[in-house]
């Protein structure tokens, strides 16, 4: 079974790199771009016996490890 | 005095470290290989600078789960002294032994640079022979260094007096010109509650000697030395056996 899993700073987290990439799409011309933040995403394959199973355990691994909870948060998705 | 320099896949200030305490200072050093399971009768441990696991998905993300990590947070919680340099003290936010954690760099730059910061506190074993207020003139070496916490994480440091180095300009004075990463009140170190771990991210193991262009950072050495001779860290050296 596949998890997904995005990885985001929390909205109160500035993001050096999200800045920088909407400044190079101003400069490109793509005024109508208010905001990016930049992210990270992990396909994990996993051996689980249903969807629920599956989404706890990849809960589980990104509150470990995949994310850092003093500035990220993350959303699952499963199947 | 016994110190224990942990290594890390990745750990590229090691042996400055084993240097600085070793030859400089005439100590005992250690390396202690990531995989150990104990610190061999440390005094104090250093967790060196680097990019342990080639900072693969956040930095020090993965080398706080090594075996050593265990012992290394025994020994913290008998109270002995552990200096986390650059990553080290990225590996000691990781590891919850810091508060905090870190964001890339302000200007996105991997920053290569010398620079000022000012003792806060000197009631660490790392800064007790410092005097207030004191400038040390420090390289950094970091992509990663820009200080965050919460605002209530950030007031918890402040009463606690857990802001142990700030950025500053020559003359000592916290500016913006001078936080060179985008640090959060100009942090570039801090400690634990009970004050015996201590992060940093400036290099005092490569400001040792005149000829590396500064001998500032000895004074951390100098002062955790000065803690163990007083028999403060007794107890704690004993727990790494």
């Amino acid at each position: 079974m596949r998890a997904r899993v995005f990885v985001t700073l929390k909205p109160s987290v500035f993001d050096p790199q999200g800045k920088t990439i909407v400044d190079a799409l101003h400069s490109l011309g793509y005024g109508g771009v208010e905001d990016v933040r930049q992210g990270k995403y992990f396909e994990l394959e996993l051996t689980a016996e249903s969807s629920e199973k599956a989404r706890s355990m990849a809960s589980e691994v990104a509150d470990k490890l995949l994310a850092n909870p003093v500035i990220e948060s993350y959303r699952i998705e499963v199947g | 005095m016994r110190f224990a320099v942990v290594v890390f896949p990745g750990s590229n200030c090691d042996h400055d470290a084993y240097h600085a305490a070793k030859e400089v200072l005439g100590q005992e050093a250690e390396f202690v290989w990531h995989k150990e399971t104990d610190l061999r009768g440390a005094d104090a441990v250093i967790l060196p600078g680097g990019f342990s696991h080639g900072d693969y998905l956040r930095t020090g993300a993965i080398a706080r789960f090594s075996p050593v990590m265990d012992a290394v947070k025994r020994f913290a919680a008998a109270g002995g002294p552990v200096l986390g340099i650059c990553n080290g003290f990225q590996i000691l936010l990781e590891a919850g032994l810091l508060p905090g954690a870190m964001l890339r760099n302000r200007g996105l730059k991997f920053l290569c640079a010398h620079v000022h910061a000012r003792v806060e506190q000197t009631d660490t074993p790392f800064t007790l022979a410092c005097r207030p207020q004191q400038v040390l003139r420090m390289p950094i070496a970091h992509g990663e260094g820009n200080y965050f916490t919460t605002p209530e994480g950030l007031r918890t440091l402040q009463e606690n007096r857990q802001i142990v180095f700030r950025y500053v300009d020559p003359s000592g004075h916290v500016t913006e010109d001078a936080n060179p990463n985008g640090s959060l009140e100009s942090i570039a170190g801090i400690c634990n509650e009970r004050r015996n771990v201590v992060g940093l991210m400036p290099h005092p193991e490569r400001a040792c000697e005149l000829s590396l262009g500064s001998e500032d950072g000895l004074v951390l050495f100098e002062s955790v030395m000065a803690a163990h001779a007083s028999g403060a860290l007794a107890a704690a050296g004993s727990a790494s056996a």
